[in-house]
Parts: C-alpha cells; sequence; structure tokens
C-alpha cells in the first residue's frame, strides 16, 4: 500500500485550531509508517511509506520535504558514527498478494536535502524470503546496541514470524552466515531498544490502515538478551502472542503504529509513531509524539498535557505554586458536634471574584504553599497559536485562571506573574514530562540568559529558575487536575 | 442447489484460484533476487503437523492440546475479516455445513459433503503449541482464505473437574464447544495470543469429554491454540488425548 507524500515549500505556522484542545502535531504532519525521528543539524527528519518524508526545524511544526529513494514502505533510521542507515522494506504485497517481501538498508551523511553532503550509497538487501516461508520481510527496525557496538535489524509482519539478524555496524550488510531468528508474531512495524540491562520488542498488534476502525496498538516484550525471547508482562512469549501495552487510541486519535524511541536527554524520552485515523484532522494519517515513561521496567505512552486548569504541585514537597497575596480566609470555622439529623448541603468553593480585589493590580511573585484549590492556585494551561514548540510539544501559557494573569520568567532568573498576557518569550513555558511521570517546566527564554533553566523548588516554598537536575524531585511538577 | 450459487461458488474458486495463481507469478519473478527462483512442488503437512497415533498423548508442558481432528476448510469467501462480529459469527457458526457436524467424532480419512466440495477429516498431531489452520490448508493444497474450518478432539480426565476454564487463541474469530455446551466464542478480526479468551468456570468430566471448534477467517492466517486453566489460572496438564 502506498501513500504519496506531497511536498510541501510553505512551512505553516499556525494552528488553525482552538486553543482548548491540544492535538497531534502542527503543519502538515501527514505521513504512514513514520522512521524513527531523527535529529539531524538542527532539524528532525521522519521517513515514511512510498518515499519522502516530514522535516521540522522544532520538532512540533512539521512539513514535507524529506528525501528517500527506493519506494515501498516503512522505513526505519539509526545513526552510527558521523553517517545515517537508513533501512526500508519492498512488498510483495502483504496479505493479499505475495509474501516475498525483502529488506534493503542504504547510507548518507545527512537527512539534510538541501545539503551538498546528501547522497544515498547504493541499497543492499539484507533480508529476503521466497514468498511460501513462515515470514514476509518488510518494516524494518534498527537496534544499535549500546553495550557492545553490534547491530540489529528486525522485521515482519502478520504473515509468519517477526525475525531478527545481524547487520555489520560498518556497511550495513548481513553478517556473513548470520542467521534469522524468529522473536514474535501477530505483529508488524517491529522496532528495538535497549534499557538498563534489558532489551525491548515494540510491535505492532491490531488491524491497519483502516481509517477510524483500526485497531492498530503498539505492545512491547522485553529480555535479557537481544536475541530473546522477548517476555510480556504474564511471562508470555511474543513468539505466543505476548505483548504489555504500550499505546492505543485515546483523545480523538486512533490506532497508533510504527513505535521508535527519541532519547532527548536528562531523564526525557520520547516515542514517534503514526496515528492511522486523527479525528481533529479529517480522519488522516498523521505523526504522533508523545512522552515514553517508563514504569517497573516497563515502558508506556505518556500523555500529551490537555489544555486545562490545574494544581502545579512541587514533587519536592507537594506544596502548590501560588500568587504571593493575602490568604482569605473562606468564611465558618470548624464544624462538628451539631444536630447529625441536619440535612447535609454543598458549601461552594472559593470564588475568583471573592478575593481578586485584594490582589495587586501590577506584577504579583509567586512561591509554593498549601494547597487548598483557592483562586490564587489554580492555573489554567494552553498551547499558544502560533508560538510553535519543540519536539512533542507547543509553547503553552500558564495564567492564573479566569484572569489573563501569566506566568513569566525574569531578567535574574526567577518567575513572577504579569499582570496580562503578551507572547513574548518569557511568557511561554515547554513543558515535557519525564520518564517517572512528573515534569519538567521550562520558560521558551530568560531574558538576557543563554542558559537552560527549568522552574525548580529551591526551598520548600520557594521557585526559581535553575539548571535542572533530572535526578532532584526539586526539578519535578505534578499537574493535578483536583 | 440452484444455478445462481452454483455460478456464484464457480466464481468465488475461480477468484480465489486466480488469486493463488498470481501468487505463484511473483514468487517466480522476484525469487530471483536470491539466485533460484523457489517454485513451490513439494507441498505436505510437514513439520507443521504428522498423522496422529495411537500412542498416549497429554497436553505439551504448557498444556496446549496438540492432538485434533481437521476438516479440509469449507469455501466461506470474505474480501475482509471486518466483518466478524458476534451477531455475524453466531449465524455462520450455526449453520448446519454437513450432517451433524454438532455431534460426530469423525474417524480419519472419513469424508463429508459441503455443497460442491468433498472434503476429508483429518487426525493429527502439531508439533508447536498452536494448530496453523492455514499450513494445514496450504499443505493439502486448500483454499487458504475466505475458509471455515472444523475441529474435534477428545480430551479424558483421570477425574471431574470443576471450576476450569477453556482458554483459546485463535486468527480468525471462532467458537467453541464443551461435550456439546458452547463454551467461548471469540470475534473480531483477531488474531492468535495464547489465553486471548477464556471460558466461564466449567467442569470437565470424569473419564471423555468432547472440544470441538469451529474458525473462520479471510485474507488471515488461520491458526488457533486451546488449553485448559484451573482455579488458580495454572495449566491442566493431567490429561489425555485422544482422536478416537
Amino acid at each position: 500500500m502506498k501513500f504519496g507524500i506531497k511536498i510541501i515549500g510553505a512551512v505553516a505556522l499556525f494552528s488553525i485550531w482552538s486553543t482548548t484542545t491540544v492535538i497531534a502535531q502542527v503543519g502538515k504532519p501527514f505521513i504512514h509508517d513514520p522512521s524513527t525521528i531523527t535529529e539531524c543539524e538542527g532539524k528532525y527528519y521522519t521517513f515514511g511509506t512510498g518515499g519522502g518524508g516530514l522535516i521540522s526545524e522544532d520538532g512540533w511544526t512539521w512539513n514535507g520535504g524529506a528525501v528517500r529513494p527506493g519506494g515501498g514502505a516503512a522505513p526505519d533510521v539509526v545513526k552510527i558514527g558521523d553517517r545515517y542507515l537508513i533501512a526500508y522494506g519492498a512488498t510483495g504485497g502483504g496479505l493479499g498478494g505475495g509474501h516475498n517481501g525483502r529488506i534493503l538498508t542504504m547510507w548518507n551523511k545527512t537527512l539534510d536535502p538541501k545539503s551538498p553532503d546528501f547522497k544515498y550509497s547504493e541499497a543492499v538487501i539484507v533480508a529476503s524470503s521466497d514468498g511460501t516461508e513462515d515470514c514476509d520481510p518488510i518494516d524494518p527496525g534498527l537496534l544499535l546496541d549500546p553495550t557492545d557496538g553490534r547491530l540489529w535489524l528486525s522485521y515482519g509482519t502478520y504473515f509468519g514470524f517477526i525475525q531478527l539478524v545481524e547487520l555489520d555496524p560498518k556497511t550495513g550488510k548481513r553478517v556473513e552466515g548470520n542467521k534469522a531468528k524468529n522473536i514474535a508474531i501477530d505483529c508488524e512495524a517491529t522496532d528495538l531498544m535497549y534499557q538498563d540491562g534489558w532489551y525491548y520488542l515494540l510491535g505492532t498488534h491490531g488491524t491497519c490502515c483502516d481509517g477510524p476502525n483500526s485497531t492498530y496498538n503498539i505492545v512491547v516484550g522485553r529480555s535479557k538478551k537481544v536475541t530473546g525471547p522477548y517476555l510480556d508482562n504474564m511471562g508470555r512469549d511474543m513468539l505466543k502472542g505476548g505483548g504489555k501495552m504500550v499505546v492505543a487510541a485515546g483523545d480523538r486519535l486512533i490506532g497508533p503504529g510504527h513505535f521508535g524511541r527519541i532519547v532527548v536527554g536528562d531523564g526525557v524520552q520520547k516515542m514517534s509513531c503514526h496515528y492511522e485515523a486523527d479525528l481533529d484532522q479529517s480522519g488522516r494519517s498523521v505523526l504522533g509524539i508523545r512522552p515514553l515513561l517508563w514504569k517497573n521496567g516497563w515502558p508506556v505512552a505518556g500523555d500529551n498535557l490537555k489544555a486545562g486548569t490545574y494544581e502545579i504541585e512541587s514533587e519536592r514537597r507537594g506544596y502548590a505554586l501560588e500568587l504571593s497575596v493575602d490568604f482569605v480566609r473562606m468564611p465558618g470555622g470548624m464544624r462538628f458536634n451539631r444536630n447529625n439529623d441536619e440535612p447535609v448541603k454543598p458549601v461552594p468553593s472559593q470564588e475568583l471574584t471573592d478575593v481578586v480585589k485584594t490582589w495587586p493590580t501590577g506584577n504579583i511573585g509567586v512561591r509554593i504553599g498549601d494547597y487548598m484549590f483557592r483562586p490564587h492556585q489554580k492555573w489554567t494551561i494552553t498551547a499558544v497559536p502560533g508560538a510553535g514548540g519543540y519536539l512533542g510539544g507547543p509553547y503553552y501559557k500558564i495564567v492564573i485562571a479566569g484572569t489573563d494573569r501569566a506566568l513569566a520568567a525574569t531578567a535574574d532568573a526567577e518567575v513572577i506573574t504579569v499582570p496580562a498576557f503578551t507572547g513574548a518569550p518569557e511568557q511561554l513555558w515547554r513543558i515535557d514530562q519525564f520518564t517517572d511521570g512528573t515534569f519538567r517546566i521550562m520558560p521558551k527564554a530568560v531574558p538576557n540568559s543563554n542558559e537552560k533553566l527549568a522552574l525548580v523548588s529551591a526551598g520548600d516554598s520557594t521557585p526559581t529558575l535553575a539548571v535542572y537536575n533530572p535526578n532532584s524531585d526539586n526539578s519535578k511538577w505534578n499537574f493535578k487536575d483536583h | 442447489m440452484n444455478i445462481k450459487r452454483k455460478a456464484l461458488l464457480l466464481a468465488v474458486g475461480f477468484v480465489i484460484l486466480a488469486g493463488l495463481r498470481l501468487q505463484g507469478r511473483s514468487a517466480a519473478s522476484r525469487g530471483k533476487i536470491n539466485g533460484a527462483a523457489k517454485i513451490d512442488t513439494t507441498r505436505s503437512l510437514a513439520p507443521y503437523f504428522s498423522p496422529a497415533t495411537a500412542k498416549k498423548k497429554t497436553p505439551n508442558p504448557d498444556g496446549f492440546i496438540q492432538r485434533w481432528l481437521l476438516l479440509e476448510p469449507i469455501n466461506k469467501p470474505n474480501r475482509s475479516n471486518t466483518v466478524f462480529v458476534d451477531s455475524y459469527l453466531r449465524t455462520a457458526f450455526t449453520i448446519d455445513y454437513f450432517p451433524n457436524q454438532f455431534t460426530v467424532i469423525p474417524k480419519d480419512g472419513e469424508k463429508v459433503k459441503v455443497g460442491e466440495q468433498e472434503l476429508t477429516w483429518h487426525a493429527l498431531e502439531s508439533t508447536n503449541f498452536n494448530m496453523k489452520l492455514f499450513r494445514f490448508a496450504y499443505g493439502l493444497r486448500k483454499q487458504t482464505y475466505g475458509v471455515l474450518f472444523w475441529a474435534v478432539t477428545i480430551v479424558n480426565s483421570p477425574r471431574e473437574m470443576k471450576n476450569v476454564r477453556m482458554a483459546v487463541g485463535s486468527n480468525g474469530g471462532s467458537m467453541w464447544w464443551l461435550n456439546g455446551k458452547g463454551a467461548v466464542l471469540l470475534s473480531g478480526d483477531r488474531r492468535m495470543v495464547m489465553d486471548d479468551c477464556v471460558s466461564t468456570r466449567i467442569t470437565l468430566n470424569k473419564g471423555k469429554n468432547i472440544i470441538r471448534g469451529a474458525v473462520i477467517n479471510g485474507p488471515g492466517m488461520s491458526d488457533f491454540c486451546v488449553r485448559f486453566l484451573d482455579e488458580k489460572g495454572e495449566p491442566v496438564k493431567d490429561l489425555t488425548i485422544s482422536t478416537q
């Protein structure tokens, strides 16, 4: 199945959707079977089925323009040394047609088609079948083993087995004498990764290519050896259909498939995939980027932060980010030892109108204090259209709920709130989820500074901007909707 | 059977045959990449199946039942597996394709007539934990897609076992009966995953128990696996399996 990718010249900067929802990437992120997102000279690239692919300058806005010859389907990319190895499958036609697929690899010094160094080497076949064997080699996934430098390739689809072969990292060719090993069934679009002593095999189960009725989902098994056996959380072999769920449909996005991992660094990992149908983008197949979390040794997709009103809770002590204003008491004191037969009725929460007139009208400082779901502690977070983004997310504004009072970075690397959001870079916030599920909150820019700073708890009750430490709870925050 | 239905079956048969021929052609032209093009003239059930013997056979170490009577596939054309919703399957599996289909314990080699097809029962043992029906059909040069398979086996239990569950995985939809009662239905465009669907708590009688199954598929790799799990979720292994 081939999907043509249009090459678009203009870069679309403006999201056409309302700011009350967060969607998959903006621009024209239309792709099928994307390769693992790979960074090259400051830009991000992903290649898809049919040819071509997407490029992004910031990781949030994607447009066509990537170039990959050879046609075929479902490529993957890995950087080895100072060059890139690209693998793709040429198929006999899937279940309805032939099953004599083959996998090819080729090199390039760069992924940027405008670079003078941009030249693909001649593609070589590294795996194939004759159409009658228990395998159809399509959908390659590459792993450069960080422990020993060996290069592995997984491939296959629902016809028969998923197989693993070894390639030479210097040539991209099949290692002499290497025999294919069966490692899974019931899936396609596999990928391999290594984390903390375990090898993980990702596979896409379910039905592909059926628009909003695609049941495509991504599961995982793990092994201490790259050659398997890959077992799931029930101890079930992926050769018997096992797999633990990594990501399925949700939030109007259907049919995630074709997993790839990007290690951003410092405790942040992302996964790339496509969604068979994004109901907010005409049900088209789009690129997906999600946070990748790790729970008890298992990877699982995080959710992209939804626009909404939240407590911003410090992971250090659990106090909440709030305006430095007078605490305004609610009426009524301690209530017990009353008539138990008196019917109970709800007491209204404190409203913004009860307190806002007691607040200063100019800039107001920020601290961290006991959370009481009071108006000075509730923050509305929304994506800012046209402000761009970063890998997997848009820049957000963070305002006190019901007002335009916005969180902002100051020139002396502290945080403050300004009475009205203007869209200045110090009022734009990048929010990334750490692998443990907590969040890193970083200003787009700190005036007069080039340092990469994040919101940090300097004391239990005092926030600041500082270089973040992924191993310290000081650098971590939670968004709570309560 | 009226002429229209005959013509339709003929047309379907032709389409399936044409499809198979197309497969063969593409294998021949592209197989050259590896040197010799492989034309498959030596189809058999090996290495996936061997004929069932009379030797005592228990479930495998994981409890999977590997000895079955399988009927060559009934023509059931479906271009897509998206039709296998519950209501479709309940209808498809309760049509009478051949006499006594819900009670027969066939003999190896026994033939039945289903419409224009003459189909044979085969008593087989699988070399794997699962029964690869695709390979069963392929090895016997029968159609592999647009198919409905029937399977029967006899489970002999040394004692009455209460509160066990029949655990099944199948590609694609399937339905299973224990001693004549419906035990589990697997619907949708499924792939075979071990312990995918399980029955409610059921009882294995002391002595003979009959498992009967029907598996339907469009363009899929037909396959199933069956085992019994006890109350703790552990496989039941002290059984013997026979086809007569």
